[in-house]
């Protein structure tokens, strides 16, 4: 069978100014959220403590945040985790000596207080430096990842198209971090992963686009660029949406059944995968034909040659 | 002839299949439950050990699947829970305090796949349960520690070699040492260049000073050397705890990872890896009667430790030393008697203690004293209780006035002598450590986090399997057959590989593999459509399909493996172990979908004479 049977070539590139405003749109977007709202960064990078609890029946968040404040701990932000026996209780970065015996030290405090046995799910602690030490490297990771990868694609494909992909990633980074910024949804380790898996994901489907490119400019002779590339865009739509489309399903899965702890991962690469989908249609390619990209940049150099001589020896 | 696979390739891809099924194995065999026994502080276990375990077990009356020694420890495997507890206890009071008892789970892979090598996959603390503990090494005072005790050292020599000085002062990055006269400084400059080739001098006629600082290799020693001692201190302490398989590592310039698989009590393990142990001198009261002092008649001003083999010593309260002052201990063999020995360093200040303190005692025995703080139960108030444990671990006979460098002999045998000067240097703990970073996951949100990954990763798995036999029907199983085989292919190298480990983003890592694996096949199988839309011949269009998405997939996958890598280098624990599987799966999924898909495509439909594909 067969998803999307498609007579003629659908023309992408004529769509591409408005789809260039809307990208650019979504990115002011996300750039103003981001230094507006900033990131809900998690522990792993503001540092602090962080303790999850289970109780035998549901909890009554009334009790446990009145225990906390009777224990001093005014700052701390008590919300349901995943079911309604499961608390969370976040506390910011203290000066006060022992920091990593706060957990501990809640975890009592929680049992005596609220005389109900409680269960020990989740402690995690991080010192201060090592969040700015994590957020440093973060960072750093996800440039070396995008200068390693416009390296590659340069050197495999032609500087336009690494050009190209580098934009589209960039573009569906932004985007994907606006999403986590606007939704204010928790920013931490396992979501800067899925970004980098994103940025994967999102580049594999540029690739798959730019080397069809590649072949029907060497393939077809004549046609201008914007034909060619939406040639080439409609003969991958279907390998595009197919993969896309297994691969939601197994992030749906995730996002369903995976609990709580992976919920910000499966958002990020269910997002990711949309907007790279999109990016790989519209912004690679858009500014692969913008930067202006022809028939001869692609052809290997030696039939280059061989239409330069013949041109010359025509009258 | 086209499409057809020579036999060495078709064999080729049987075989890797075999083979990751066959480390992936392991996987299925569930866990038994185990008792482990070590010994602590460097203690070997014996066969003798190990008898004695196990008429301990015969009469509890405790039956026992196996009991054997492995690598230095013993191993005693159970049916049930129950059985295990039991045997933990019994053994616990059977045993001497020399050595942990530690519950554990063992993998119940059977005898013919581990003389193999195949073990299942290790599972992260996110999934086991446990704690996981990143210490940083107080670098500043270690540095600042070796400025003093390069300041101590300078005076002592100076003064050793009768050179006069006015001044020697910790002064920016290094020492200044100002002398009287330019014959002086020239003299010092000399004498001291010989202490220690590490140390750089700079001198200064005009204000007759001399600065000295510690060369790049000097300081990277001082630095190597506060973690690697603290590495050894931890270890230690980690054996106390009685955790099965703990793992301390060095990570980065300054920290190092504790991870202890299955322990509840966080608040313990931290007050154990907190406390310290210390090392003090006393000499031996041979005027008291020890065996009264046993009895309660102890004379004033002495007290009673006992040694080793439990016999009791009798020491003067008062110490000639105590453990702060050494900065360096190694073992090596007495030079005339060729018996084991410890050569202990200390600081100046240790050195002129000591000299003082063995001065009027030539001739008489001298006992060197191990204390620790061990946990022992709890307070009332439920807080940990700690008790000073005092071991006599060395009585010598003082054949000198003793000065900055001794040696202690008197130990048994060179790995007791190595395990003193561990322990020695173990009292000299020259840079402060703190918990920097905790993640403790309890054994029930463990257990569900496995549960989750295993159900997200059957759904997943299930869907994408559906669909492509719905889409691409008989090449749709195909695919679904390189998607099971790189399942177990992804296992199976997880298992294999020593380092890798399963934790909960690791699970989501082989989801996404799953989803994205197929993309390989959708690439391929959507060419051959395309190639018999233009009305190629089948045999053409199989050939054309694999061949032309061939490079597609290939740069595809390398930029992933690219993002993938990045990762790794820079992840830590779970974080790791995505880019782990993600990697794995990346690779193994080029091999089925493209290689292994090509053999059952060529064995089935390839050579023949085939009119329509079911495709």
């Amino acid at each position: 069978m067969q998803l999307l049977k498609l007579k003629n070539t659908v023309p992408f590139m004529s769509f591409r100014k408005s789809a260039m405003i809307f990208s650019l749109v979504m990115v002011l977007a996300s750039i103003v959220s981001l230094s507006v709202n900033k990131l809900n960064l998690g522990l792993d990078f503001t540092g602090g403590t962080l303790i999850e609890v289970g109780f035998d029946q549901p909890a009554n968040l009334g009790e446990v945040r009145k225990v906390m404040e009777q224990g001093g701990y005014d700052d701390a932000v008590v919300q349901l985790f995943g079911s309604a026996n499961d608390v969370l209780i976040r506390l910011g970065q203290r000066d006060n000596v022992k920091a990593e015996m706060l957990g501990n030290e809640i975890l009592k405090l929680l049992k005596d207080g609220t005389g109900q046995d409680i269960e020990m799910r989740r402690i995690e602690f991080v010192g201060a430096n090592v969040g700015e030490e994590l957020t440093e490297q973060g960072g750093l990771a996800m440039l070396t990842a995008l200068i390693c990868i416009l390296i590659y694609v340069a050197f495999r494909f032609e500087w336009r198209f690494a050009l190209g992909s580098v934009t589209a990633l960039a573009h569906d980074v932004i985007l994907t971090l606006g999403l986590f910024s606007v939704l204010q949804i928790e920013f931490d380790l396992t979501v800067l992963a899925a970004i980098l898996a994103v940025i994967g994901y999102s580049l594999n489907d540029t690739i798959v686009v730019s080397d069809r490119i590649r072949e029907n400019f060497r393939k077809i002779r004549k046609g201008e660029p914007e034909e060619i590339i939406n040639i080439s865009l409609t003969q991958t739509l279907s390998r595009t949406m197919i993969t896309s489309l297994t691969t939601f399903l197994v992030l749906l899965a995730l996002f369903f059944i995976g609990g709580p702890l992976i919920h910000g991962f499966a958002t990020a690469l269910l997002f990711g995968i949309f907007v790279g989908t999109y990016s790989s249609i519209y912004v690679a390619s858009t500014v692969a034909l913008g930067l202006g990209i022809s028939k001869e940049d692609l052809i290997p150099e030696v039939i280059e040659k061989e239409g330069a001589d013949q041109e010359e020896l025509m009258p | 002839m086209l499409n057809k696979y020579p036999l060495w390739k078709s064999l080729m891809v049987v075989f890797l299949l075999f083979f990751g099924a066959l480390y992936a194995l392991p996987n299925l065999y569930g866990e038994d439950p185990a008792v482990q026994i070590s010994g602590k502080r460097g203690l070997e276990v014996t066969a003798s050990t190990l008898d004695t375990v196990k008429s301990e077990l015969d009469n509890g009356n405790i039956r026992y699947q196996s009991a054997a020694l492995e690598n230095g420890q013993i191993l005693v495997r159970f049916d049930n829970y129950e059985n295990q507890q039991n045997a933990r206890d019994t053994l616990m009071k059977g045993l001497s305090d020399e050595y942990s008892v530690a519950l554990n789970l063992t993998p119940a892979t059977p005898d013919w796949l581990d003389s193999i090598g195949a073990v299942p996959m290790k599972l992260g603390l996110d999934l086991s349960g446990g704690v996981h503990f990143l210490m940083e090494v107080d670098m500043k005072t270690a540095m600042d520690r070796a400025k003093v005790n390069m300041t101590d050292t300078f005076r002592a020599k100076l003064r050793e070699e009768k050179i006069r000085y006015k001044r020697v002062a910790e002064a920016g990055n290094g020492v200044e040492v100002i002398l009287r006269n330019v014959e002086d400084l020239e003299q010092a400059e000399r004498v001291l260049k010989r202490v220690d080739p590490g140390y750089l001098f700079v001198d200064n006629e005009d204000k007759l000073s001399l600065k000295v600082t510690m060369s790049e290799q000097k300081i990277r020693e001082t630095r190597e050397n506060a973690i690697s001692q603290n590495i050894t201190i931890i270890r230690n302490r980690v054996n106390e705890l009685g955790v099965a398989e703990p793992l301390v590592q060095r990570q980065g310039q300054k920290h190092i990872v504790v991870e202890l698989p299955g322990v509840q009590d966080t608040a313990k393990a931290k007050e154990i890896l907190g406390a310290t142990a210390t090392l003090s001198f006393h000499m031996v009261d041979q005027d008291g009667d020890v065996n009264s002092a046993v009895n309660g008649r102890v004379p004033p001003g002495s007290f009673v430790v006992y040694d080793q083999d439990n016999r009791p010593v009798l020491l003067k309260k008062r110490s000639i030393l105590q453990g702060e002052h050494i900065v360096g201990a190694n073992s090596g063999r007495d030079q005339q008697s060729q018996q084991p020995a410890v050569y202990v360093d200390l600081d100046a200040a240790g050195g002129d203690k000591m000299s003082r303190g063995t001065k009027g005692n030539v001739g008489k025995p001298m006992a060197t004293v191990f204390i620790e703080s061990v946990a022992s139960g709890n307070n009332p108030d439920g807080s940990l209780k700690f008790k000073k444990e005092m071991e006599v671990i060395s009585v010598a006979t003082i054949q000198s006035r003793l000065g900055r460098s001794f040696q202690i002999t008197g130990e048994r045998s060179p790995a007791s002598a190595h395990n003193l000067a561990l322990l020695l240097r173990a009292g000299a703990l020259i840079a402060p450590i703190a918990i920097v970073e905790e993640r403790t996951v309890g054994p029930s949100l463990g257990a569900e986090n496995v549960q989750l990954g295993l159900q997200a990763i059957m759904w997943g798995f299930a869907m994408v399997l559906a669909f492509m036999m719905f889409y691409y029907r008989k090449f749709g199983v195909v695919a679904n057959l390189a998607l099971a085989a790189n399942l177990i292919l992804i296992v199976g190298i997880m298992s294999l590989i020593p380092g890798a480990t399963l934790t909960l983003p690791g699970m989501a890592g082989i989801v996404l593999t799953v989803g994205m694996a197929v993309d390989a096949n959708v690439l391929i199988f959507e060419r051959i459509r395309e190639e018999l839309r233009e009305g190629k011949s089948v045999q053409q269009s199989i050939h054309q399909g694999y061949d032309a998405a061939f490079s597609t997939i290939f740069d595809a996958n390398i930029t992933t493996l690219i993002a993938a890598i990045i990762l790794f280098a820079v992840g830590t624990g779970p974080i790791k172990g995505f880019a782990v599987t993600l990697s794995i799966g990346i690779i193994t999924s080029m091999f089925t979908s493209i290689i292994g898909t090509r053999a059952v495509v060529n064995a089935v439909w390839g050579g023949k004479k085939v009119d329509k594909l079911s495709i």
